[in-house]
């Protein structure tokens, strides 16, 4: 998340850019196509620095974290981490007009914070109240915005130009991270990117299958990338890309 | 007279029968729509397959070996690899397909199986089922240990005359697709060699 603040100013300029060109695309959003990708040559180019990352600093740590806290440990982060997402991903579930989904979270986030001690702990979850979770990148979907290109961003990886400026906006959407007074305010950034290191951990035969297994991991990435967001969102995808129709044409003859 | 309608009424009901019955034949029998509850039950026997290999506690090696047997038996394993070989199976010859699907079938058993491990103390429950124009789509919510609950879905049909299943999606990932991309992209590293990539396939998973 440190990381993420600078690449943030870094890029501020551009990324406001971004910010306009969305919004212009906004006008005509098109329903996604399979995949829109202009700028492969230079996200593939990310992507090997991102893999680089990963081999050289990431994984080691990742693994490094998982082998010294234990499981109920890690657990506990990740669970203070979200715990203290939750207000952020209320104001978008109200900015969607989820009322549902910001009631159940707000109950959640009651719960958890004080029969969860802080939200170390998730009694919400066993009594099968899950996060209804949001981002700003759903807020634009919801408001009309098409997810725009694809883009594999530094040290972050996949994402689209619309859930780019989502995450971009989502720093402030928090009141707990953006409105907190100075040491606590990096609470949730820190406990974020240790439940993000306890993550590569604990999915660390997935991503690794994904990252160093596959025979084209930048291809990999996008396409499980935009399939989960879509479904994330909710667009039914066409048939055809479903491989549905397909089924019945191998029998027909 | 009456005799007569009634003899003419009764020919008429014969040859309206016989015609309906006619007209009903051929979607009777091999394409008589699979139900939702044969779907459901199919998807029961795939998720009870599943968790009885887990449970068993075999060395990965073997379990991986089950794994492809219920590949086998509970779905279209030659749509799939067909399906992921893409526009590139247009020109594979006979034989080469055959190789293909045969390798193919160990390569999924190997990649998809030693992502079971996550499903250790977890359960695939079957939530609901519909039909989708000639398949059966069931929706399971798997439960994991420490992650809230998401979707697996499967597409059930009958088409090859058993009831199987053709594609999966984990949170809206299609395996299908999936496949797809990685085998068109083992087979560009390879500059389109198809003999190559069926031989590699036998250790790639």
């Amino acid at each position: 998340m440190l990381v993420l603040k600078s690449i943030q100013n870094l890029k501020a300029r551009s990324v406001l850019a971004v910010v306009m060109l969305v919004f212009l695309q906004a006008c005509t959003a098109p329903a996604p196509k399979a995949i829109n990708d202009p700028h492969e040559a230079s996200n593939r180019r990310t992507h090997e620095a991102n893999r680089k990352v990963d081999t050289a600093l990431i994984r080691p740590a990742a693994g490094a974290y998982g082998s010294v806290l234990p499981a109920p440990v890690r657990q506990g982060v990740g669970n203070f981490a979200s715990n203290l997402n939750l207000p952020g991903v209320i104001v978008n579930n109200l900015l969607q007009l989820n009322i549902d989904g910001a009631v159940k979270n707000s109950w959640r986030f009651v719960i958890n914070t004080t029969i969860g001690l802080g939200g170390v702990f998730d009694p919400s979850s066993s009594i099968e109240l899950y996060e209804d979770s949001s981002d700003f990148g759903e807020t634009l979907h919801v408001w009309g915005v098409g997810e725009g290109e694809y883009v594999e961003l530094p040290f972050i990886g996949p994402s689209t130009q619309r859930d780019t400026v989502g995450m971009v906006v989502d720093v402030f959407t928090n009141p707990l991270t953006f409105g907190a007074p100075s040491p606590e305010k990096f609470m949730g950034p820190v406990a974020k990117g240790l439940s993000k290191l306890g993550d590569r951990y604990t999915y660390s035969s997935t991503v690794d299958a994904i990252l160093y297994d596959s025979a084209d991991s930048y291809a990999q990435a996008r396409l499980l990338y935009l399939q989960s967001r879509r479904f994330q969102l909710g667009q039914e995808q066409t048939n055809e890309d479903q491989g549905d129709d397909g089924y019945d044409d191998y029998y027909a003859d | 007279m009456t005799i007569i309608t009634q003899i003419k009424l009764s020919r008429r009901n014969v040859l309206l029968g016989g015609g309906a019955t006619l007209a009903i034949s051929p979607f009777a029998s091999p394409a008589l729509a699979l139900s939702t509850d044969q779907g459901s039950s199919h998807v029961d026997k795939v998720v009870a397959a599943i968790n009885k290999v887990i449970a068993s506690g075999k060395p990965e090696a073997r379990m991986i070996k089950d794994f492809e047997k219920i590949f086998l038996k509970y779905s279209d394993v030659n749509y799939l690899a067909s399906y992921a070989l893409g526009v590139e199976g247009r020109r594979a010859t006979a034989s080469q397909k055959r190789a293909f699907a045969k390798n193919f079938q160990g390569y999924i058993a190997r990649k998809y199986g030693k992502q079971f491990r996550a499903f250790i103390g977890g359960k695939l429950l079957v939530k609901s089922s519909k039909t989708v124009k000639n398949h059966v789509e069931v929706k399971t919510i798997a439960h994991l240990k420490g992650q809230a609950p998401f979707d697996v879905t499967f597409f059930v049909s009958d088409k090859t005359g058993k009831v199987l299943f053709y594609n999966m999606f984990i949170e809206g990932i299609s395996l299908l697709l999936t496949e797809r991309t990685e085998i068109g992209s083992m087979l560009d590293r390879r500059k389109g060699n198809l003999d190559a990539l069926i031989k590699d396939m036998k250790a790639a998973g």
